[in-house]
């Protein structure tokens, strides 16, 4: 562990805090145009976040420390996991903490503390957020590790920068059953970060709300600070969506100078404005779903992710 | 020392102080029933029993541990005595190896604090008195370890039934309630029936030589019909004790109705005695295993850990939740032992050491957030005398100390890093990744899918852990007595805080868990993972592959929480004012509109509606006084216990038709008896 690794790291988590807000912004301005409206500018979370951390924080009589602490560890979740997923480059300090079935736990603590949190105030909604953003996260959670087996069984990894290693290693070979699990991983993405067709974070009807719901009791400060990781959860899960899928230009092991990091840090902008206006269509192109056609939809990601594996076993055997 | 100790196979290499240590572990073990004895002097006395022989036996359970992780961490040669007990042919023999070791430690920590917080927690009341309670929970202790120790099948059986039979009076000891006797029947029906395949598996065992030493049964060598059926008798046998689906309906009965320290000595401690038992008979008893032994325990322990997960969401009762959790955990232990008997048939021995190390992970995980949490719905108990979730809420206010050290058991058990809930599951779900490699056609293509079942699980334990600490810790007060909920006391708070700091120090530095499992899987597989090393990583394949660090993920979360908390601070301001919740501006909140538990388990009823026997009554718009009652039930109970119960009845009447209470008829069916006997002889 050189100094250099650990100027990369700090650079990376740092590049993923502050492009997180952006990215939200950019796919928010693309629905904007893609809806025929005036698009809000794309410093607009910034902004938000600025006028929420000069707010003053109401806090409900009730709350219980848990509570405070909520956004901070949820924050911090995410900040960690920014610094595991390989963004930029894979020979970082921290990526072998943990390998993705662990990120995945990762994920899951911020969900447990988030909903816990929603539980505190004891009002009806936060009960119904909580109750909601569980049953989601139990369907995904199958459907996501069937996903991950297919990466696994085509690297011999879990671990992010291996898997990226072992496919930037052949560049132009796209393996069949890759495909299933990408569209298995993109339907994912979408149930895990709130955004149609399982919830719309625009909204804030009673009867569809899931995450919006949960954070209804949080203000000023602590609002900023649970936005702002959500932000960076969906930017992780791009980025994990990369490594797994689109792992060109992320500077490798013994390939990380100044130039590959440079290039790096480019391709990874071009990924997310590629992926930001891809997101963008397929929300807008999509209804909300019911609550209860959510385990339909999860259940159709899993089958795809199974099929991914039986395609891998099947033409690889 | 009256014990004469016999030199195994590999004794001449055993030093004296070696020796020792299973002799200290019987020592203990005697020490135990003494604390029991002793507490019968003053029968009456709950200060004398509670605040002098609990601790004491608590110190006896840190002992025990302490030797067993000795014995693991130096020796691992086995040790070996023959006791001057038993009937004049027939000797109780004890052995101590790392099998054993293991499970004395597991024993050993999580009684310690189990011990501890049942100091704080008999009180004087109705039921057994205190000096009756000592002596049931210590013959209860002990008989655990004896089983654990024991080398021979006579001796086994007879620890097993003490053990069964101790737990029993433990569980009705509030006998005077009469659905806490049925429960205790149940259980000890239960029981005998699992002791009875037991006892059989053992008789195929020997192998017709009618040797019942574990020695004599690790020398016979079986045709493949007959070790199948020791196997499947001891997986029977076993599983009705550990709760395997579909024999665990006495579990939600049996662990809510004893007092909370036995319901996490029974669902922590007991059900690894189980395992433990499983482990014995088929990694080392049994000199071969065949595939599809591992595809029955597999299919057994993955639709144990869904169907325990499931029923566990629905549950509203605090410590009938916690029972199916206890299913749904047992469920993937097994899991893990099926796969490494799978691996083990395939010759793939480095993986089955993995799913091994994970099943014997998880069990050490599950004795300790279990009792915790079993223990922490004691104090809530005591605080509130209500058991009922409908009826809980908002406790974190008033018990801020059972609440927080809850939370870490919570949390834990519910898989999340950096806990050790955590470890385990990671363990098993790396090992699933390696079916694909399983030369079987077809099998290395359904058992990935298994890795999905684990996955869902292990969300759904997630989620019912969420509803258990929410709706009893979080929120408003349902009822308005519970605002004067006090604390546990600090005898209590020493024996949450024990088995708090057990899963918090088991999850930031797994590898010292793995290292003891190691221990196990060496003599019993020939193979043990990576250990990696001793403070940072976990990789138990190669480090290329998957690695885990729970020291800095934690120390990770802690820096970027302590960062941006100042930075936050420095940059924006700290000014905060206490109002009223917002609720969309909603303003006339109650406690009734939370969820209730049973709407906290909507979702699942709905989902997973098949699985349960469900009878609704909703009201209709116009009822002027509205009740909504919905009761769910066990599908098993009604499709497989009730025709065996009534068949079992018919037969009975049947036999009953013999039994005339005549004289003269029963001397007629004695000289019947003679007659065909004679015709047999002749």
């Amino acid at each position: 562990m050189t100094t250099i690794t650990i100027v990369r790291q700090f650079g990376q988590v740092a590049l993923a805090i502050a492009i997180a807000p952006l990215f939200a912004g950019w796919i928010a301005q693309c629905r904007a145009w893609l809806q025929s409206r005036t698009a809000p500018p794309l410093i607009q979370p910034y902004r938000m976040l600025r006028k929420l951390f000069n707010k003053d924080v109401a806090l409900a009589t009730d709350a219980s420390p848990l509570f405070r602490m909520t956004p901070y560890i949820v924050f911090g979740t995410m900040v960690l996991a920014a610094a595991i997923i390989p963004s930029i480059a894979t020979d970082l300090p921290f990526a072998r903490v943990a390998d993705a079935i662990a990120l995945i736990g990762l994920f899951a603590t911020a969900r447990v503390f988030q909903s816990l949190a929603a539980m505190d105030i004891g009002t009806a909604f936060g009960t119904m957020g909580a109750r909601r953003d569980m049953m989601i996260g139990f369907l995904a959670e199958p459907a996501l590790l069937m996903v991950l087996f297919n990466a696994f069984l085509l690297s011999g990894s879990t671990a992010l920068p291996s898997v990226v290693d072992a496919s930037t290693a052949h560049p132009f070979f796209v393996d069949p059953s890759l495909i299933f699990a990408a569209v298995a991983f993109v339907m994912i993405l979408l149930a895990e970060n709130a955004r149609i067709p399982i919830d719309n974070p625009a909204t804030h009807l009673e009867l569809t709300m899931i995450h919006e719901a949960m954070v209804l009791e949080y203000s000023a400060r602590h609002l900023a600070l649970v936005e702002w990781a959500s932000d960076l959860k969906l930017f992780n899960y791009a980025c994990i969506g990369f490594a797994l899928f689109l792992p060109w230009g992320i500077a490798t092991h013994g390939r990380d100078g100044t130039l590959h990091l440079g290039v790096a840090v480019a391709a990874l902008l071009l990924k997310l404005i590629a992926t930001g206006a891809a997101l963008a269509v397929i929300e807008s192109l999509s209804a909300k779903l019911r609550i209860f056609r959510a385990p339909e939809y999860l259940a159709m990601a899993f089958l795809l992710a199974v099929l991914g594996l039986l395609v891998h076993l099947l033409l690889g055997a | 020392m009256f014990l004469r100790t016999q030199h195994g196979m590999m004794a001449g290499t055993i030093s004296a102080v070696a020796i020792h240590d299973l002799h200290i572990l019987l020592w203990f073990a005697a020490a135990w029933m003494v604390l029991g004895l002793v507490g019968m002097l003053k029968p009456n006395s709950t200060r004398f029993i509670a605040h002098v022989l609990f601790p004491l036996g608590a110190v006896l359970c840190l002992g025990v541990a302490v030797v067993a992780a000795i014995f693991l961490a130096a020796g691992h040669v086995p040790q070996v005595v023959i006791l001057p007990l038993g009937l004049p042919s027939l000797p109780f023999h004890a052995r101590l190896d790392t099998l054993s070791g293991f499970f004395l430690l597991l024993l050993g920590l999580a009684g310690a604090g189990i011990s501890m917080f049942a100091a704080g927690y008999f009180r004087n009341g109705q039921g057994t008195p205190p000096g009756f309670l000592g002596l049931q929970y210590h013959v209860f202790l002990a008989s655990m370890a004896l089983v654990i120790l024991a080398d021979d099948a006579y001796f086994f059986m007879v620890a097993w039934e003490t053990m069964a039979l101790s737990s029993y009076f433990l569980v009705t000891s509030q006998h005077r309630i009469a659905e806490i006797r049925r429960a205790g029947f149940l259980y000890l029906l239960m029981a005998h029936v699992g002791a009875l395949c037991i006892l059989l598996s053992f008789g195929v065992l020997q192998g017709g030589r009618w040797q019942f030493t574990f020695d004599a049964m690790r020398a016979a060598s079986l045709p493949h019909f007959w070790a199948s059926a020791a196997f499947v008798l001891a997986l029977l046998g076993f599983g009705a004790k550990a709760g395997l689906v579909p024999l665990h309906v006495w579990l939600p009965e049996a662990h809510p109705a004893a007092p909370s320290p036995v319901s996490a000595m029974m669902s922590g401690l007991m059900l690894s005695t189980a395992v433990y038992g499983m482990l014995r008979v088929s990694f080392d008893l049994l000199h071969v295993r065949y595939w599809w032994w591992g595809v029955l325990v597999l299919g057994a322990g993955l639709f144990s850990a869904l169907f325990g997960a499931i029923f566990a969401t629905v549950q509203t009762d605090m410590k009938r939740l916690l029972a199916y959790s206890s299913i749904e955990n047992i469920g993937v232990i097994y899991t893990g032992i099926g796969l490494a008997i799978l691996f083990d048939a395939s010759h793939l021995p480095l993986f089955a050491a993995l799913a091994l190390s994970a099943a014997l992970i998880h069990s050490l995980n599950h004795s300790l957030f279990k009792s915790l949490l079993f223990l922490a719905t004691g104090s809530v108990l005591h605080a509130t005398h209500q058991r009922s979730l409908g009826k809980l809420g908002g406790l974190i206010r008033s018990m801020p100390w059972v609440a927080t050290l809850a939370l870490v058991g919570t949390l834990a058990i519910a898989g999340l890093p950096p806990l050790n809930g955590f470890v385990s599951e990671w363990l098993l779900l790396q090992s699933f990744l390696y079916t694909p490699q399983i030369p079987h056609a077809f099998l290395n293509m359904l058992i990935p899918l298994g890795a999905a079942v684990l996955a869902l699980t292990a969300a759904l334990a997630a989620y019912v852990m969420v509803k258990f600490y929410g709706v009893i810790f979080l929120g408003q007060h349902r009822e308005p007595s519970l605002a004067n909920a006090h604390d546990a006391d600090w005898l209590e708070r020493i024996g949450l805080a024990w088995l708090a700091l057990g899963c918090i120090v088991i999850g930031v530095m797994p590898q010292l868990a793995l290292r003891a499992a190691g221990a196990v899987t060496g003599s019993l597989l020939g193979q043990t993972v990576n250990l990696g090393s001793l403070f940072w990583w976990l990789a138990p394949i190669a480090s290329k592959q998957a690695s885990y660090s729970g020291v800095l993920l934690l120390a990770g979360i802690v820096a970027v929480i302590a960062i941006t908390f100042v930075v936050v601070r420095v940059l924006a301001h700290g000014r905060m004012r206490r109002t009223v919740p917002w609720d969309c501006g909603y303003p006339w909140q109650t406690s009734r509109m939370q969820d209730s538990a049973e709407g906290f388990g909507q979702p699942i009823r709905h989902i997973f509606g098949t699985f349960f026997g469900m009878q609704r009554e909703l009201p209709s718009p116009t009822d002027l006084a509205p009740r909504y009652r919905i009761h769910i039930e066990d599908r098993i109970w009604s499709t497989l216990y009730l025709p065996i119960a009534r068949g079992v009845q018919r037969l009975a009447d049947w036999v009953g038709l013999l039994q005339s209470g005549r004289l003269p008829i029963y001397l007629l069916y004695s000289f019947l008896t003679l007659i065909a006997l004679l015709v047999f002889v002749l």
